[in-house]
């Protein structure tokens, strides 16, 4: 929902933090994960990050989530689907060229960036093209076994 | 300036030591002169001649072309084409690639195909959006970005490999750049996405049009301060406004157009609207010049193609100098040996 998306922007800081002790979390139960097995943890883990992601910031489950280094803004609501950074056509309000009634994805990204220590490092990081693959699959998941180094 | 060696159409010239393409854009601004580009509106028409034409009216006074990649969302001969027709008679373009349209099968494809026709500047563009242009129906593409999109170009170039790692046997020689729109949201990071840019493989930057004098000093101050300007050529975005009414229009309707409302009372004070629009952007060129860190100007004169050499003499930023057209000296070209 666009409101609560630009909430979450407002409490990047907050979110960031309870972000970076969720995934460590998850790491630590990463033996667990490999026990189950990913494959059968795949779709409910999608499921769940879904709806609370979906419901946080209109996640589109890309499967390769850079929220943290997006100030909390997730670019793939941007219409041009940019992850590095505004387009040149943002409106002089901050709003969106090809949506003229929503906030420019990016505009928010910086200001959301401002607000976590260390975001502005973090958005000056190049994004990779996203793996199109990836796309309704978990990001957490796939943080877990990028993080053990667990093949997947 | 006139390098001894000047293009014989149909072969490269030789890549200098520390260049990337063999191109005469990155040549002159590596000698450090101010160089002059501009745009030319793909027809709407498949007739070679009419690609001939619009290149024509820039002879003696630009250094390189852009070919334009479906601006404005608008429909035209494809960029590769128009390309492909000026390096045959050995004009100087850049491709300009737009992520809107096409995925990285295909972009990549281009690059190589540009590259082998002889295209030695390529801009790497994320593009506006369908909604801009006449055909809103049409499905985006939008599988890269403007940054993702120099990175795939870069390391084709420089590491010789397609995205997926696959080799290429002849990797294209070209010389990198991408936009920036000094005017827009969010104004405090715009530096920080250029650097991002050049960090991806930008080499050179072109801006949009640039009428707000202030805004952009802030923002080559702030290039400075983020260590930019010795990484990057600067190409600053000019044009002239045919009237106070055509530059009302285009800030609406133009995305990512900012023109301030001195520039439009400017216009709208003068008798002759067009003469006026000239001369603001003749002033417009003189006082960027000035400015740390530009290393030329990209005059956008949409419909008045014609008067970008008017406006480039009466500025005088290229100083005597003479860009390469094709039949510039010919008395050299004719008995040259292809290198």
């Amino acid at each position: 929902m666009y409101r609560v998306r630009l909430w979450s922007v407002r409490h990047a800081r907050g979110l960031a933090r309870f972000y970076h002790a969720f995934e460590s979390g998850l790491v630590k139960l990463a033996p667990l994960f490999g026990k189950i097995g990913y494959q059968r943890l795949e779709r409910p883990v999608a499921a769940v990050e879904r709806v609370v992601k979906g419901t946080l910031f209109d996640c589109q489950m890309c499967g390769r989530c850079v929220l943290s280094s997006t100030g909390m803004s997730c670019p793939m609501n941007c219409p041009k689907q940019l992850r590095n950074g505004p387009c040149g056509g943002v409106r002089a309000n901050g709003h969106c060229e090809v949506k003229p009634e929503m906030r420019c994805v990016w505009v928010e990204a910086f200001k959301g960036a401002e607000r976590i220590p260390g975001g502005l490092a973090a958005i000056a990081t190049v994004q990779a093209p996203v793996d199109r693959r990836m796309t309704g699959s978990s990001a957490w998941l796939r943080v877990v076994r990028e993080k053990t180094g667990t093949p997947s | 300036m006139m390098f001894e060696d000047e293009p014989v159409p149909g072969y490269p010239l030789p890549i200098l030591p520390g260049h990337t393409s063999p191109g005469r854009l990155e040549r002159v601004l590596r000698a450090g002169a101010f160089a002059v580009t501009s745009e030319l509106a793909p027809p709407d028409s498949a007739d070679p001649e009419d690609v001939y034409k619009r290149a024509r009216v820039f002879d003696g006074y630009v250094d390189a072309i852009n070919a334009t990649d479906g601006s404005g969302a608008n429909c035209h001969m494809s960029s590769v084409a128009v390309c492909a027709l000026l390096t045959r008679v050995g004009y100087a373009p850049v491709m300009q690639i737009s992520c809107r349209d096409k995925n990285r099968i295909a972009i990549q494809g281009d690059i190589l195909g540009g590259a082998a026709m002889g295209v030695c500047n390529m801009l790497c563009l994320t593009g506006d959006g369908v909604q801009a242009g006449d055909h809103p129906q049409a499905k985006p593409v939008f599988d890269l970005d403007s940054t993702s999109l120099l990175g795939i170009a870069r390391g084709l170039r420089d590491e010789h490999h397609f995205e997926s790692g696959r080799k290429v046997t002849f990797a294209p020689r070209v010389f990198l750049g991408a936009a920036e729109n000094p005017n827009v949201q969010p104004l405090q990071h715009r530096a920080l996405r250029l650097g991002k840019k050049v960090a991806a493989g930008a080499q050179f930057i072109q801006t949009q049009y640039c009428y707000d004098i202030p805004l952009l000093r802030n923002f080559m101050t702030a290039l400075e301060d983020a260590g930019l300007l010795e990484k990057v050529f600067m190409l600053i975005g000019v044009g002239p406004l045919r009237s106070a009414k055509t530059a009302e229009w285009m800030r609406k309707n133009v995305p990512g157009m900012h023109v301030p409302d001195a520039v439009i009372a400017r216009l709208a004070g003068a008798k002759d609207q067009t003469r006026e629009g000239l001369n603001l952007c003749v002033d417009l060129i003189q006082e960027i010049r000035t400015i740390k860190g530009v290393s030329g100007v990209h005059v956008m004169a949409y419909r008045q193609e014609e008067s970008v050499a008017e406006i480039i003499d009466r500025s005088g930023v290229l100083a005597g100098r003479v860009p390469w057209y094709p039949t510039r000296d010919p008395q050299n070209t004719a008995d040259r040996k292809p290198s």
